[in-house]
């Protein structure tokens, strides 16, 4: 140190020893300071003032203070190297396409700063045409499910995908060496790439089988229709063209083959205007009360041992219209079927029957009933069969025949889970110790996967490339939207590295498309554009094996090719019984739950089943005059436990009394009883599978015999989300017929009157408000309780885009559910009824209304002036808008809502332990990234309700503003209108006049103000007048005057 | 000095000289606290300790902790609120009104029914505060403060803003009402008082006060001032209270007969209580000379009165439903008679307008167990009636398809326990600690009749 001879400065002050430093240079703060001058200056100059002093303190205090107030800290991580497209705060969207099984969807997902957090329908799709359903929109939730496998296993241990490859590979070499036989077991395959895979492993390894089995069977319309046209398919339906539909048991709008398709078909064909009053008439013979059948305008109540015999009568009675000999099989008594006949024949070539059973025998005669009505060709088309039902029971028995005596040496389970949704699943799971490779690349360690000894997880769909083709010549891509999130790898890829293709799975589906499908096409040069132009649409037709239906017009209208019959009367004269009095389980699949695969998504489990309203649990509905004869009651979420024997085996189930359901009938659902899902859906519910059975050859869904019903006097509740089920008489619902409809526009319209001094008036013309001016856009809502078929797509859509929160059981029982859009669901009453009392029963097979109910915006609204801190209050464009942050729960609010669409947080529903298991979009970091960065989670003690998605409404305001426009109608859409897949909804500015609203209503501008032109439009509650800005289009039931006594 | 007729009988019994009357009263307060009061405190503290379990989880977890739901936002909360705050109008009641009326009888109940309304009121307050969602904001955000948040203001269209001006209001100034009374009376104590703590507590209690005239002056132009202020607010808060349903478009709180209506079912409850608690004061301090026979039957008659008021506007409402022509209204009556609550409705009937007609029998009136039992049940009834027009006309208004039932859980028994337990506590530390009686004023009236002093 001594020898370091380098001296430093402070300054340049210091270095040139400027007397002015010398003299402050023992001074710790330079002379400028105040302190110090203020003490030089005055006449009392006292070191430091008693204000300086203060000043000082006072910032210390505050500065000391808010260094206290230490902010969490959050860690937000710029990126270092931008991805192009991805802008903060900026939405991307992807075409996809939703596979699950043979379900399909096309979608369009949004990703925010690479996250997809919604899924909308693909309006470029001509099967689904923009429709979703609750399935398909919740499915983003359960990319984010933190059960899902986070890497490979072998034997329950975490592995490699090296050590798996060499497993798998020295396995089936060892097995393929000896004769072995492999398995494929997997659901309906759409993808046809998927299938070229699979074939280049058949073609690797010798004495492979590839088993495809559905979770609910259409095997037996396949069968029928080898049998009628030698063609083993399902064809396609087109219910837009049909002017009377007859469904047997076939819940199309709900779960049957292709729902959404269905229910966009049907919706058009559900619209009605003064010029144009028209509407398909429906009828239905089931006999649980599904949501097609609620929907219906004719509904018959028919066990399902009759089922076949009323198609068969059906067929008779068209016979003898057509002049063509019947069969001896018949019914009498069915209700409303002649008059179906009838109506049917009348409408020959625009009708179609279809019937939801999986007896070839019952299909084959409703192929001769399509055939006598010459519906091929126009509503049927059996030269575009559909991909969604591929499964066949005969090849999964045979399966699982030789897994149990040992035929099966190696079975890989292709992303299906038999031992839960097969009815045999228990035979597998004791069976496949024997085989001597068992494998699963389910995403979860569900039952199957977790008596595999290797699970090789596959990707969710939101992180796969994949290809799909519903139906003959329409193919859809799917595209990753997010880098895997954990170490999975996708199915079709293990498969071709186990086959000895190290090919990118990727680059296996662009070659597997250049040389099938872009060969084919001609509007696209060159590959690359080809298939970017697909990529970016999501989807692509191949024109010609489209257009072959026209051109090819074989097995059209014409009544002499009906094939030969008299076998399948046979049968159905041998199965079915006019006059069974046992009781009879008929099990179906629920809207939301499905066939149980995405059970673990709590979205769903909280829907509301259209019908009965009940959440997370499964139960066995039966007829009001059951109930009386077991003597269960129900009251609010009480309900009792019954002990239902199926076979010899006896379960305690609840009971949900179903008006509608046919007389000594019970309905339970699939999907439920999981014991491997995750820990939203383990042990919910009864599982239903094992009651499954076989009849003429495949999977029958009903139970005619060995099915006892006893009460047990034990209570248990049910979590519902209505519990009271009727109109009351009163005018919130306003519907007619449709003979009145024609003559009268109005018809079923109610106009209240307010008697003034001046006589009866209009209550919107009596009024103390001033009323709100208006002046750029006024937001409002159309609702058409005509289309509305209650799937509650949109209660999930907008429980995706506003992040509202899942309850659980406990709090939907408390009444507490948080759904900002619910559909409320009326039965009618017995006819005749008057008093009140009488009004709260519902009929026995009651009408069913669906009304969409979510906040009204009302321009008077009665929340607004009630709240003391003015946390709700209008917008300038009509909203009425909840500012969260300045709310303090006062729930004045929601009881002045007489709407009751407010909804409270009773609790913290975020991070917080007792919601851990059922809210997991905001209780896990996997799950919260589900969550819209647009949309505040509200805290507790705070009210929140529908904001006609204001997020939307100011982004699209954004886009335009920037563009120096107006926002174009159609541009800013609600969630839940967006995802309606029968357009019952319609969003939009009623300021412009030539918006879809504005057209819907009619509105008027006049000086007096906005008249509404519509005759069917109505507000709810109009007597008291708070004038919402959502209006219900009156409900058009097809039915003739007369049968309003019947 | 106003002419007293000759016939009146006298208003304090037993021949009390004015050094009785000081005896009587501060022997209570100077005494050491008696085994009955101990085990009462105890007990009253009992409540107030479950209350506080209660009302922590309530507080911590949040408002889900009660049974209420999207359909029935206010149950027990509010009931118990407008409860209370009926209890509250007859302290101020008995020494306003009846001040201005110059009844001299109110003046031996005053003291008690005043404390009993400050209590009463403080009790009122709580349920607003804590039925809150997010009671660390509302408490401040709900009072028209200038603020950092621009131009954010209170809404003045909000009854519920009303009632924390109403409420506040009609607290303070029964609070200075009720204080400026005890004042002589604190400088009696004082002055009687023995140890040096007392004197020091009494002494600063009685604000120095000297009995010379002109204080007497002051004392009692304040005290009329006061009663002129305190008069209008008798009327005013429960109008205002009731303007919380009232305001509002649900069928069965849409009613404009609603601010009479509470007002006499706000006097009816607030006697009720007094009885009850000046029954059990009588009897354990041995007041029979003060609190005689004669103000139990006349407040029985209010009470009668009163009772018959609230009767009549019931069957004003199922009249008036009937005869409005309006299906929702005509069904929320019918609902609240014949529905899933009609235990509740006929609770309430039975317990407010049938039992108070009793009273018209002058055994029963006048009869100290009959007295004390009736008003308990009067109690009951008028709790009942707040649950009624709450709950059965919120749980099923417009949409059938969002009605629903109410069950209540421990939290909320434990949350209305915990008002139980704060409102004995502080009436017995009231009762021990201060003079339940206006020495002062009870002095002036002991040679009201006409009777020679023996």
């Amino acid at each position: 140190m001594k020898d370091n001879k380098k001296q430093y400065w402070k300054g340049l002050e210091e270095l040139k020893n400027d007397p002015e430093f010398v003299k402050y240079a023992d001074k710790e703060f330079p002379e400028y300071l105040p302190i110090n001058n203020r003490s030089t200056e005055g006449d009392e100059a006292v070191g430091s003032s008693r204000r300086d002093f203060l000043k000082l303190m006072g910032f210390g205090v505050a500065a000391a203070s808010l260094a206290a107030c230490e902010a969490p800290i959050r860690k937000a991580i710029p990126y270092l190297n931008k991805p192009v497209d991805v802008d903060p705060g900026v939405a991307n969207y992807y075409a996809s396409a939703y596979v699950q099984g043979g379900d399909y969807c096309s979608v369009v997902v949004k990703t925010r700063e690479g996250r997809p957090i919604k899924i909308e329908g693909n309006k470029l799709s001509k099967i689904s045409q923009g429709g979703v359903s609750a399935q398909v929109e919740a499915s983003v939730l359960s990319l984010y499910d933190d059960e899902r496998l986070k890497h490979p296993y072998i034997n329950g241990e975490k592995a490699t995908w090296q050590d798996v490859d060499k497993e798998v590979i020295g396995k089936l070499n060892s097995v393929s060496g000896t004769g072995g036989k492999i398995s494929i077991v997997s659901n309906t395959v759409l993808s046809p790439s998927t299938k070229a895979v699979v074939e280049e492993f058949k073609a690797k390894f010798s004495n492979v089988e590839h088993v495809i089995y559905d979770t609910y069977s259409a095997l037996g319309i396949r069968k029928a229709n080898e049998a009628t046209f030698g063609k083993a398919i399902v064809p396609s339906y087109d219910f837009s063209k049909a002017q009377v539909i007859a469904s047997f048991g076939a819940d199309f709008l709900g779960t049957w083959i292709s729902p959404i398709e269905f229910t966009k078909q049907y919706s058009k064909t559900r619209k009605i205007s003064k010029g144009n009053a028209k509407m398909s008439r429906h009828y239905q013979f089931e006999s649980n009360l599904s949501l097609t059948g609620a929907n219906a305008d004719y509904r018959s109540p028919t066990k399902p041992s009759q089922e076949g015999l009323a198609v068969a009568q059906l067929y008779n009675l068209i016979a003898a219209k057509a002049g063509v000999s019947g069969s001896a099989v018949k019914i009498d008594g069915v209700q409303h079927l002649e008059k179906a006949a009838n109506d049917l024949w009348a409408s020959r070539g625009k009708s179609l029957v279809v019937s939801g059973s999986n007896d070839s025998a019952v299909q084959a005669v409703v192929n001769g009933i399509n055939q006598l009505l010459g519906n091929y060709g126009s509503t049927i088309d059996i030269d575009l069969p559909v991909n969604y039902r591929q499964g066949d029971d005969t090849q999964m028995n045979t399966f699982v025949e030789s897994l149990k005596q040992g035929g099966v040496a190696a079975v890989i389970f292709l992303g299906s889970n038999p031992v839960y949704n097969h009815p045999k699943g228990g035979e597998i799971a004791s069976a496949l110790e024997k085989a001597k490779l068992k494998l699963s690349t389910a995403s979860t360690m569900d039952e199957t996967a977790a008596l595999c000894d290797i699970v090789a997880p596959d990707h969710h769909y939101l992180e796969s490339w994949n290809d799909a083709s519903p139906r003959s010549g329409t193919y859809s891509l799917v595209q990753p939207v997010i880098r895997p999130l954990f170490d999975t790898r996708q199915a079709q890829e293990s498969l071709l590295i186990w086959a000895g293709n190290n090919t990118e799975y990727y680059e296996y589906l662009r070659n597997y498309w250049n040389t099938n499908f872009y060969a084919n096409q001609s509007s696209q040069i060159g590959f690359q554009s080809f298939w970017d132009k697909t990529l970016h649409d999501g989807i692509y037709e191949h024109k010609a094996s489209v257009d072959t239906t026209d051109a090819d017009d074989t097995v059209s209208s014409s009544d002499e090719t009906v094939a030969d019959i008299s076998q399948a009367f046979a049968q159905i004269q041998k199965n079915y019984k006019a006059d069974n009095t046992g009781i009879e389980l008929a099990l179906y699949q629920k809207v939301a739950i499905g066939d149980g695969s995405q059970a673990n998504n709590p979205w769903l489990q909280e829907m509301p089943d259209p019908v009965t309203k009940a959440t997370w649990d499964n139960y066995l509905t039966i007829s009001q005059a059951m109930a009386a004869e077991l003597g269960v009651a129900q009251k609010e979420g009480d309900t009792n436990l019954v002990n239902l024997t199926v076979g010899g085996q006896s379960y305690e189930v609840p009971v949900v009394i179903q008006p509608g359901q046919a007389k000594g009938t019970v309905g339970l659902a699939l999907g439920y009883g999981r014991k491997n899902a995750g820990k939203v859906a383990n042990e919910i519910g009864l599982d239903a599978y094992p009651f499954v059975t076989t009849l003429n050859g495949s999977i029958s869904y009903n139970m005619s015999e060995g099915v006892t019903v006893e009460a047990t006097g034990k209570s248990y509740q049910v979590a519902r989300t209505q519990t009271h089920q009727t109109i009351m008489g009163r005018t919130i619902l306003q519907e007619a017929y449709l003979p009145e409809y024609e003559k009268n526009p109005s018809a079923g319209r109610s106009f209240p009157k307010i008697a003034t001094s001046t006589g009866k008036k209009s209550p919107y013309d009596v009024t103390l408000w001033k009323g709100h001016k208006y002046e750029n856009h006024h937001w409002g809502l159309v609702v058409d309780l005509n289309s509305c078929t209650g799937c509650s797509a949109c209660t999930i859509s907008c429980q995706a885009e506003n992040n509202v929160p899942v309850v659980g059981k406990e709090e939907v029982l408390n009444r507490r559910e948080m759904h900002w859009i619910r559909i409320d669901r009326y039965y009618s009453s017995p006819e005749g009824a008057s008093e009140y009392k009488d009004l709260e029963k519902a009929a026995d097979n009651p009408e069913v209304t669906f009304q969409p109910m979510m906040c009204q915006h009302c321009n008077n609204a009665p929340c607004e002036t009630v709240c003391p801190v003015a946390a709700t209050t209008h917008s300038s464009e009509g909203l009425n808008q909840m500012t969260y942050n300045r709310c303090i729960g006062t729930r004045y609010c929601a009881n002045n809502c007489p709407y009751k669409v407010r909804r409270f947080n009773w609790f913290k529903y975020h991070d917080n332990r007792q919601f851990a298991d059922v809210n997991t979009s905001m209780n896990n970091n996997l799950g919260k990234m589900v969550l819209n960065p647009d949309v505040t989670v509200r805290s507790r003690g705070v009210m929140e309700k529908c904001s006609f998605c204001v997020q939307r409404i100011q982004a699209g305001k954004l886009e335009a503003k920037k563009e120096g426009r107006r926002p174009q109608d159609g541009e800013i859409d609600v969630a839940c209108a967006s995802s309606c897949p029968a357009d019952a909804l319609v969003f939009g500015d009623m300021n412009d006049p030539k918006s879809k609203i504005s057209q819907m209503l009619k509105l008027d501008k006049t000086e007096n103000g906005v008249k509404v032109g519509e005759e069917r439009a109505y507000h709810v509650l109009e007597e008291i007048s708070v004038k919402p800005n959502v209006s219900y289009l009156t409900k058009i039931r097809n039915k003739d005057v007369a049968d309003k006594e019947a | 000095m106003q002419v007293t007729s000759s016939v009146r009988k006298p208003l304090v019994t037993g021949g009390k000289t004015t050094h009785d009357v000081t005896e009587d009263i501060c022997r209570q307060v100077e005494g050491k606290p008696t085994k009955t009061w101990m085990l009462a405190m105890a007990i009253s503290l009992g409540f107030l300790a479950v209350g506080c379990y209660t009302l922590f989880y309530t507080l911590w977890d949040g408002i889900g902790m009660w049974g209420l739901n999207k359909t029935i936002g206010w149950a027990w909360d509010i009931t118990n609120f407008v409860w209370w705050v009926g209890i509250g109008h007859a302290g101020t009641l008995i020494s306003a009104i009846l001040l201005l009326f110059r009844q001299k009888w109110r003046m031996s109940i005053n003291r008690a029914a005043e404390a009993m309304t400050i209590f009463a009121v403080i009790c009122a307050a709580c349920f607003p505060m804590i039925h809150m969602g997010r009671l660390w904001l509302g408490f401040y955000w709900a009072l028209p403060l200038p603020n950092t948040f621009g131009s954010l203001w209170v809404n003045f269209n909000s009854p519920l803003l009303w009632d924390v001006f109403a409420i506040s209001t009609y607290f303070s100034v029964s609070l200075v009402f009720w204080y400026i009374g005890l004042i002589p009376d604190f400088a009696t104590i004082r002055d009687r008082a023995t140890n040096k703590i007392s004197k020091a507590v009494y002494s600063a209690l009685s604000f120095g006060w000297d009995g010379a005239a002109k204080t007497w002056a002051r004392y009692e132009s304040v005290a009329l001032i006061l009663a002129g202020l305190a008069t209008p607010l008798v009327l005013s808060v429960h109008t205002i209270v009731s303007f919380d349903f009232a305001t509002s478009v649900i069928p069965g709180w849409h009613t404009t007969i609603f601010p009479p209506y509470f007002v006499a079912g706000a006097i009816f409850s607030g006697f009720a209580m007094v009885l009850t608690l000046l029954l059990i004061t009588r009897k354990v301090y041995k007041l029979e000379d003060y609190i005689t026979i004669n103000h139990i039957e006349l407040m029985n008659i209010i009470v009668m009165v009163t009772g018959s008021i609230v009767g009549v506007a019931y069957i004003t409402e199922l009249f008036i439903a009937w005869y409005s022509g309006v299906e929702y209204e005509q069904y929320a009556f019918l609902n609240r008679a014949t529905g899933p609550y009609a235990w509740a409705y006929w609770s309430m009937m039975t317990c407010n307008v049938i039992s108070p007609q009793l009273f018209w029998f002058k055994k029963i009136r006048t009869s100290l167990v009959a007295t004390f039992v009736l008003s308990i049940v009067v109690n009951i009834g008028m709790w009942f009636e707040r649950f009624v027009i709450i709950v059965t006309s919120l749980h099923r208004d417009y949409l059938p398809s969002s009605w629903a039932m109410f069950t209540p859980t421990f939290y909320d028994v434990g949350d209305y326990l915990l008002t139980f337990g704060l409102f004995f506590t502080c009436f017995f530390l009231f009762a021990k600690f201060f003079p339940v009686i206006n020495m002062a004023e009870v002095k002036s009236i002991i040679k009201s009749d006409s009777l020679k002093e023996k």
